[in-house]
């Protein structure tokens, strides 16, 4: 494309753009309106509502203002008698078939047709015949349709197929008949399918747990950082008096763009769960007692200290929490002399701490992850981790990247892209293979897999790729690091960046993944992202080797961890457990001796550092439930009550600027020396366990998303097998199974998936029951239940 | 001069068959174009000096058409042939798939050389099943011929050719809905430009072109531009297939010089049946504005008489009405047939051709208002020029030209809740 300037004129006034872009590109950068409903900037151009016709002098037609490029000379008027008839005729066609049941339609007072029609349509109607009735499907649990209030500008569509990659929403039948759905009754599951209400101008597809529950013009918009993923995608919530009704997104080009994922657009329900924990209780006698917020601070305070020895305390840190809450626990912990600190709750293996002095970090900015022109992606589904990452890299793919994958299961990609896929125990000796082939040397921990690895042809093609590509990463994913040799994944993987001159990329698990460690809320780091003094513990050290007291924040023992059984038995066994909680479950209650109920999300301000090492503030926009207070409140009292200094905050925004001060002089950066002896930890023999963390599983909030819930990525409590390898086990035929793990065992129904690599049986964790089992990836025993 | 052009075989026994075609001189040209490697460029200037225009019904110059075509363009090119003959009224490129189908075929072949397209499609009518079963047998003769396939008698040039079957809508005949439905999506027609000459089928440059455009193509390079011009008059070059049909005694498909008046036309289809009155005639395929009958019977069959007429020659399809015709139910079920056939894509058409035909139903069965001719007026050029595709000018104009020529018979229906024809 030139990138030419030409000049021309809307209703008299100059304009300048550049030569090729569609004339209402340039319109709507000048303020001009032209009335639309299938443009979008973010979808391709259908040109079929012809709402957006206008005049062109010297074209006797009038032209769609959308697909018309602006030409040098050209002379348009937007509201000239011809445009403006135009623009009156395809309204009056586009009412004759609409409903105009704004009054009970949930989209009045936010209807783009509505709008349009108070400032292009007539006062009656000339059509008098019956309208057009479609019946209505069931297409999931997230969203509502009324179809018979379509106009078919086809938006929908077109983000299926253009923008989620998946194309579920399609056009079929002729003319008047021409239906918008998804041909068969079937649920809509794209992890990103909630922009489709956005999309929609009318009243057709609207969000159902929203549905009749307030109106446009109740509600006030105030701004929000989603609390989920890395990226921090940008929110605007919509309130009515004290209580979130809705969320949508908020453009930020250089994350979000126009988009938000469904977990960040639909995780508000969970704060509204009966579970909310909303006044302080006890346990005494095994009873749980509500007490006053005085005694229970001061029995906290006061059975930490009782403890004594700092180290025989752990502190769990949910890597959801906000900066200022991440700060403010390390920095009470480390003050009772508790260097036990740790938010990486879902990792496995933790032996890169000891040469880490950097924080770790995505390795690329997002807008730049579109640009990339090869990513290498070992251990991760993105699509189901962070939506709207792995659409920055669909994004990639579509502008002609190459994308590798190197997974223990088969994942759904919505773009193009090679996939290895081995048992869990393989992985590490696949990922040398790769190495090998791009010319790594053996040597350091992993010199005897290297050594051993055989390159094949994709393992060739792979190194290849990676260094022909100007722009490539290396991308370590959830399951990666949540592999027992995520030490040696890292490892070969960073041998492997630096081979091929692609940046290794570490995908900040959480929100505040990268905040945690600028924060200090790991055992190896202290605030600023440096070394820390004293390392101490890390989150298996603190459950392998039970402490005697436990500080949790934000936490839900079994499900927030990596061994659900191990975080179970360690909390079990301790002497105190203070639990500072958003929500009660019944794991916490058996565990927990103090619990001090926390405001959450929108209750509170505070900061989150994204993958890209984006610091983005969030206000507390309404009142804490109950008598729950926000976390950095809570721990600024019981450092008060603890007896130390630094802890007189008034106000949330003092704790950031501390910690920004802080952090002035910290880098993020994935270099860092090799270890040592890397043994690996699990054998590439025998039957092993591969699971991922659903994506509506991952934290307290999201579990209890009722409508995140009843979807298909809400995960299922079942064991997946190969069929084959169900047949070897003497498994084929039969509905449930019984699984050992780490001596506990658990029936479960029984899934033959093709995608999960024999030698392997797939359990997802963090559900229900399945966090009662052990590691995501470890040995395992599955026989007939 | 009567069928010298697409329908030369047809006084043949089985005209269909590859040795018939062949002992008319088929295949002649090709071997000859291939042998002596003539210069595509060559080619293109002979078609535009034929003066041939669009057969389906836009009467755009061929020849100029397929001279926007890179030709050196890299990668894939396409030439497609539009025999998704749809126009009520029009079947004329059905005889000439049914009767002469290897002369589509060369024309093909020679488009395709002539833009450096090495494969092409014919899109056939989901209805057509008899010629596409001729079709069919026809391209498995020419492949043993060695007319199709790689390196087309050793000359180094590959051409293959395929069949589509349509699904039977009337949009399909549009041509860009044509290429959507190739591709295997819903037949809709995209917004232009880009025009299929940039990006065409599967994205890539494409000519298309009429089944009638395409199979003049052997005679024109065989005679020359000049001759086959100088069959028809300015404007107008060569012959032209007509399907005739309505009130007359011997409807069916003519091909006479461009130019012939009317009158001779009809005189060949056997003059009006049981010796009515003509009242009307619509020229070129139902989306053409009707004429009144005496002012047709002083027309000649050409792009520029029928214009001047305020209608359209079109795809050819000449429909003759006589006195025991309502205008208000030929209309309606002119208009019930766009509205059934509209696409849906754009407002417009998908929700005004569903109004017209609704107010025409009512005025039809005495249901009219003193307010719906207007109505119908003010519809109508809400559509026109306003849609994606010409589909909405064509549900359009058989309204607008109903209206200029009869709305005494509509007031009438209106005003009286019956018919004034006694047929009615």
């Amino acid at each position: 494309m030139t990138d030419k300037l030409v000049t021309f004129e809307v209703n008299g006034q100059e304009l300048q753009a550049e030569a090729g872009s569609m004339l209402i590109e340039a319109t709507d950068a000048a303020g001009i309106n032209i009335p639309r409903f299938c443009y979008h900037k973010k979808l391709s151009i259908a040109a079929n509502c012809r709402m957006c016709l206008v005049e062109v002098e010297k074209v006797p037609k009038p032209l769609p203002a959308c697909a018309t490029p602006v030409t040098e000379g050209m002379k348009v008027y937007t509201r000239s008698p011809k445009a403006l008839a135009a623009q009156k005729g395809t309204m009056e066609f586009l009412l004759i078939n609409h409903p105009l049941d704004c009054p009970i339609c949930d989209q009045g007072g936010e209807c783009e047709l509505q709008d349009v029609a108070i400032g292009y349509g007539r006062d009656v109607s000339r059509y008098s015949e019956g309208k057009r009735v479609v019946a209505d499907k069931n297409i999931g649990p997230l969203i509502a349709t009324d179809m018979t209030r379509c106009i078919h500008c086809t938006r929908c569509v077109r983000f299926g197929e253009e923008i989620a990659g998946i194309r579920e929403m399609g056009a079929t039948g002729r003319g008047e008949h021409m239906v918008i759905g998804t041909y068969i009754e079937k649920s809509v599951d794209s992890e990103m399918s909630g922009n489709i209400i956005d999309l929609c101008p009318v009243g057709a597809l609207t969000s159902k747990p929203f549905r009749f529950n307030a109106r446009a013009w109740e509600l006030t918009q105030v701004e929000a950082i989603a609390p989920h993923d890395s990226l921090g995608s940008n929110l605007n919530l919509h309130l009515r008096g004290n209580k979130v009704m809705r969320v949508h997104p908020k453009d930020n080009e250089s994350i979000n763009e126009t988009w938000i994922s469904d977990r960040d657009r639909f995780s508000y329900e969970g704060l509204y769960s009966s579970d909310r924990l909303t006044s302080p209780m006890v346990k005494k006698g095994g009873e749980w007692k509500e007490v006053s917020w005085e005694m229970a601070l001061e029995m906290a305070a006061a059975s930490l200290k009782e403890i004594g020895d700092g180290d025989q305390i752990g502190t769990l840190i949910s890597p959801t929490s906000t900066l200022e809450e991440l700060y403010l626990a390390q920095k009470l912990m480390r003050g009772l002399g508790c260097n036990n600190i740790d938010s990486r709750l879902r990792q496995g293996d933790f032996r890169m701490d000891a040469t880490q002095n950097s924080v770790h970090w995505l390795g690329s900015t997002l807008s730049d992850m579109d640009q990339m022109q090869t990513v290498f992606v070992v251990g991760g589904n993105i699509r189901k981790e962070q939506p709207i990452l792995a659409h920055r890299l669909r994004k990639a793919a579509l502008n002609g990247a190459k994308l590798h994958y190197l997974n223990p299961i088969q994942i759904d990609l919505n773009h193009s892209g090679e996939q290895d896929i081995c048992t869990p125990g393989e992985m590490a000796g696949r990922l040398a293979a790769v190495a090998k082939a791009a010319g790594v040397k053996a040597s350091g921990g992993a010199a005897s897999l290297l050594n051993a690895a055989q390159a094949d042809e994709s393992a060739k093609q792979t190194a290849a790729n990676l260094k022909a590509a100007d722009g490539a990463l290396v991308m370590l994913g959830a399951m990666a690091q949540a592999h027992p040799d995520y030490a040696l994944l890292h490892t070969i993987a960073a041998a492997l960046a630096e081979a091929t001159g692609a940046q290794l990329s570490i995908l900040p698990a959480s929100a505040n993944s990268v905040g945690a460690q600028l924060a200090g809320a790991v055992p190896h780091l202290q605030a600023g992202g440096s070394v820390a003094d004293h390392a101490g513990l890390d989150t298996l050290q603190m459950l392998k080797m039970p402490r005697k007291g436990y500080l949790l924040l934000g936490v839900e023992p079994g499900r927030d961890f990596w061994n659900g059984s191990l975080s179970m038995s360690a909390l079990q066994s301790a002497d105190l457990v203070v639990a500072i909680s958003a929500f009660r479950s019944p794991e916490l209650e058996e565990c927990a001796d103090i619990l001090l109920p926390m405001a959450i999300f929108t209750e509170t301000s505070g900061t989150y550092v994204n993958a890209e090492g984006r610091w983005q503030q969030s206000r507390g926009v309404v009142r804490p439930q109950g008598e729950s207070r926000p976390g950095w409140k809570i721990l600024r009292v019981l450092g008060n009550l603890t007896d130390q200094a630094g802890f007189d905050y008034t106000d949330s925004q003092q704790i950031h600027d501390e910690i920004h001060q802080l952090c002035e002089s910290a880098t993020l950066d994935n270099k860092q020396a090799a270890p040592q002896n890397l043994e690996p930890q699990l054998s590439a023999d025998g039957l092993l366990r591969g699971g991922d963390t659903p994506l509506y599983a991952c934290d307290p909030l999201v579990r209890r998303a009722t409508a995140l819930q009843q979807t298909q990525d809400a995960g299922s409590d079942t064991i997946r097998l190969h069929p084959e390898e169900a047949a070897r086990l003497g498994l084929d035929g039969s509905d449930t199974a019984l699984v050992k793990q780490n001596g506990n065992q658990i029936d479960l129904p029984l899934q033959l998936d093709e995608r999960i690599p024999q030698g392997c049986v797939w359990i997802s964790t963090s559900l229900a029951r399945t966090s009662t089992l052990g590691q995501p990836f470890g040995e395992v025993t599955v026989e007939k239940a | 001069m009567v069928n010298e052009v697409c329908l030369r075989t047809l006084d043949l026994e089985r005209p269909w068959l590859m040795e018939q075609y062949q002992s008319r001189g088929g295949y002649e040209v090709l071997k000859q174009v291939l042998s002596e490697k003539r210069a595509p460029e060559d080619i293109i200037e002979e078609v535009k000096k034929s003066g041939l225009r669009g057969r389906g019904g836009a009467g755009f110059p061929t020849g100029l058409k397929w001279s926007f075509i890179s030709r050196n363009a890299p990668g894939q090119k396409y030439v497609v042939c539009n025999s998704d003959e749809g126009e009520p009224g029009t079947f004329k490129d059905r005889d000439i798939l049914r009767y002469n189908p290897h002369q589509l075929i060369e024309g093909m072949i020679l488009a395709g050389y002539a833009i450096g397209a090495t494969r092409g499609y014919n899109y056939i009518r989901g209805e057509f099943w008899e010629p596409y079963e001729r079709f069919e047998q026809a391209l498995q003769e020419a492949r043993e011929a060695g007319f199709l396939g790689d390196n087309l008698l050793g000359s180094g040039f590959d051409f293959e050719l395929h069949t589509h079957l349509g699904g039977g809508a009337y949009i399909c005949g549009e041509e860009t809905a044509l290429l959507e439905s190739i591709e295997g999506k819903k037949g809709q027609p995209r917004y232009k430009p880009p025009f299929p000459a940039h990006f065409g089928l599967y994205g890539r440059p494409t000519i298309i072109n009429n089944t009638e455009s395409l199979a003049s193509i052997p005679m024109i390079l065989e005679k020359g531009g000049e001759w086959f011009a100088d069959i028809g008059v300015k404007n107008s070059g060569g012959s032209k297939l007509f399907s005739i049909s309505g009130n007359i005694n011997n409807p069916g498909v003519f091909e006479i010089p461009m130019g012939t008046p009317f009158s001779e036309l009809l005189e060949m289809a056997g003059g009006m049946k049981d010796g009515r009155k003509i009242k009307a005639v619509i020229p070129g395929g139902s989306s053409a504005p009707v004429i009144p009958g005496e002012q047709m019977m002083d027309l000649n069959m050409d792009y520029d008489s029928i214009a001047g007429a305020g209608s359209m020659l079109g795809s050819g399809a000449v429909i003759v009405l006589d006195d025991t015709n309502c205008m208000v139910k030929t209309l309606e079920r002119m208009s019930y047939f766009y509205h059934e056939e509209s696409c849906g894509q754009c407002t417009p058409c998908r929700e005004g051709t569903g109004w017209l035909y609704r107010v025409v139903h009512r005025i039809e069965t005495g249901q009219g208002r003193q307010e719906d001719l207007d109505l119908l007026d003010d519809v109508a050029d809400k559509i026109s020029g306003k849609t994606i595709c010409a589909l909405g000018d064509a549900a359009a104009l058989p309204v607008q030209g109903m209206l200029r020529h009869y709305r005494d018979e509509f007031q009438y229906h209106i005003d009286h809740k019956r018919c004034m024809v006694g047929a009615g």
